[in-house]
């Protein structure tokens, strides 16, 4: 009973936040170069705010929404109860401890595991929230451990457009701007390519995604 | 709320997207049987959003004054979004960004509920006007001030001031005229879109001469010109429920339809300028809120201003 009232009170705030997020955002997903199709893959987008995989998530079709995790920082979301309701029951996170000194499992192996269970994963390869004037921060290796560790699998960059404007760091009260979300062509390793070049490949590949209207 | 004439006018306005989706399918069935015309799909699309556009504003005008107000101000809301997510971004702005969703779009519908038309002609190019630099000042930042506070002016003057003079149609006090003002709401949108309905149809059968070759393809003197005098006549046609004589519905008319076309070749100068085709992606076939609200825009505080002050008791 417990259980399901917590899957329920899991749900309805989940469509409650994602409500929230298109009344605020209207966002829209550009398909550009792949096709919502149900296979599995990895998500990986730009990270400024922490609305980031909501809207990921709220622009997926329903199918596709119900089997892709965001990865996000246990150290974060598991200090309150309210967050860890949120990060765990609601968006059935996929938690990772960001901190090597006294994590228990080693986050790729956990991602992959995730992906073996059939759900597909969006990630931050940023691996924090970039407050900075640089449009992207270097990429954590994360992502390529995991491309390294499943290489069938695909991996999506996805460019998130003006959130950082709608919420930036440190406010409460988001403003409402459109968001654009675009998916660009999958990527995977190549046979023999070193760390450095992938990372550095799946960067620019993301960065190519970023809408071009002057301002 | 309800008249005889407003429903009839509904009805009309039923019976004509009855047809033009009957004509849409014929059309896709003959042209574009695998979606491969994208001249039909959009018409399709354009179609089914009018459906919906019409279904929402005669629930608003069934549920009364309080429904068209919530339902105009929704409208603002949507419209200011995809207005100034095109602006200039600075951090300080953002407490001047958060007001102007939060603070000035309630506050001027709250004025347009109660009628102070005292404070709702002035609230946003007086005291808007004044105030809100004042909270972008005092975040710092001087980087491009002048384009940045000017922006955000212009985006609640045309997102919210002139929208909000729809509703204020429903509040002037003509005599003879008592408990059917819904009419001139319905006859302005009505009128107004006809116009950009039939300036796309005059254009798309004749259209040769653009009027702005630099501001938009679209816009040809055939389509103006056709699409304006043939709105004109029609709306003449239905004085009857208008407080009107012929003569005064057709200048009415002619200048709304004028004004219509104006906020359109204006907004279209705003998207050239920004490197985009449309305002959003919200109503499917038109593009975004302003896309389909430009031409009312521009209509809405001329016709209100002229009625009141010439048919208006108050």
């Amino acid at each position: 009973m417990k259980a399901f009232l917590l899957s329920a009170a899991a749900r309805f705030t989940g469509q409650a936040i994602s409500l929230f997020a298109r009344f605020i955002t209207a966002p829209r997903a550009v398909w550009q170069g792949i096709e919502p199709a149900p296979t599995q893959r990895v998500y990986f987008a730009n990270h400024s705010s922490n609305g980031d995989f909501v809207l990921l998530w709220t622009v997926l079709p329903p199918a596709l929404r119900k089997r892709t995790r965001p990865v996000a920082a246990l150290d974060y979301w598991l200090t309150s109860p309210l967050r860890a309701f949120i990060g765990r029951d609601v968006f059935n996170a996929v938690l990772i401890d960001r901190r090597p000194e006294v994590r228990l499992q080693d986050p790729v192996s956990q991602m992959a595991e995730a992906l073996d269970e059939g759900s597909s994963l969006i990630l931050f390869p940023e691996g924090g929230r970039n407050s900075s004037d640089q449009p992207l921060l270097p990429f954590k290796s994360g992502l390529y451990h995991l491309a390294k560790a499943r290489p069938e699998v695909d991996l999506v960059p996805v460019w998130i457009a003006n959130l950082n404007r709608v919420m930036p760091k440190g406010e409460i009260i988001p403003v409402p701007l459109i968001c654009t979300l675009t998916f660009g062509a999958p990527l995977h390793l190549a046979l023999d390519e070193d760390k450095e070049t992938f990372l550095a490949r799946a960067a620019q590949a993301l960065l190519a995604l970023q809408p071009q209207v002057q301002s | 709320m309800t008249s005889p004439h407003l429903l009839w006018l509904l009805a009309g306005i039923g019976g004509l997207l009855i047809l033009a989706s009957v004509l849409g399918e014929i059309l896709r069935s003959r042209l574009s049987p695998q979606g491969e015309n994208p001249v039909i799909e959009n018409l399709n699309a354009r179609i089914s959003a009018w459906w919906v556009m019409v279904i929402l504003l005669a629930i608003a005008f069934l549920a009364g004054k309080p429904g068209v107000v919530v339902l105009l101000a929704l409208a603002s809301f949507a419209a200011l979004r995809e207005f100034l997510s095109l602006t200039h971004y600075n951090r300080a702005d953002h407490w001047s960004l958060v007001a102007c969703f939060f603070l000035v779009v309630p506050l001027q519908y709250y004025f347009i509920l109660i009628d102070w038309y005292g404070m709702y002609s002035v609230f946003i190019p007086v005291y808007v006007f004044l105030l809100l630099p004042v909270v972008s000042a005092l975040h710092g930042s001087t980087r491009d001030f002048l384009v940045r506070v000017s922006e955000k002016q212009w985006a609640l003057m045309v997102c919210v001031y002139c929208v909000s003079h729809v509703p204020a149609l429903l509040y002037l006090q003509i005599p003879g005229f008592e408990g059917r003002n819904i009419i001139l709401i319905a006859y302005l949108i009505f009128v107004v879109q006809l116009s950009d309905v039939l300036q796309y149809v005059w254009g798309k059968l004749l259209g040769r001469t653009r009027v702005a070759p630099t501001l938009s393809p679209s816009k040809t003197w055939e389509g103006l010109i056709g699409g304006t005098l043939s709105a004109t006549a029609i709306g003449t046609a239905l004085y009857w429920m208008t407080p009107f004589t012929p003569l005064e519905a057709a200048g009415m008319c002619l200048l709304i339809t004028l004004m219509g076309f104006f906020g359109g070749l204006v907004m279209s100068a705003i998207k050239r300028d920004r490197g985009i085709k449309d305002w959003g992606h919200l109503i499917a076939g038109h593009g975004g809120f302003i896309d389909r609200l430009d031409s009312v825009i521009f209509a809405a505080p001329i016709f209100f201003h002229i009625t009141r002050y010439f048919w208006s008791a108050t």
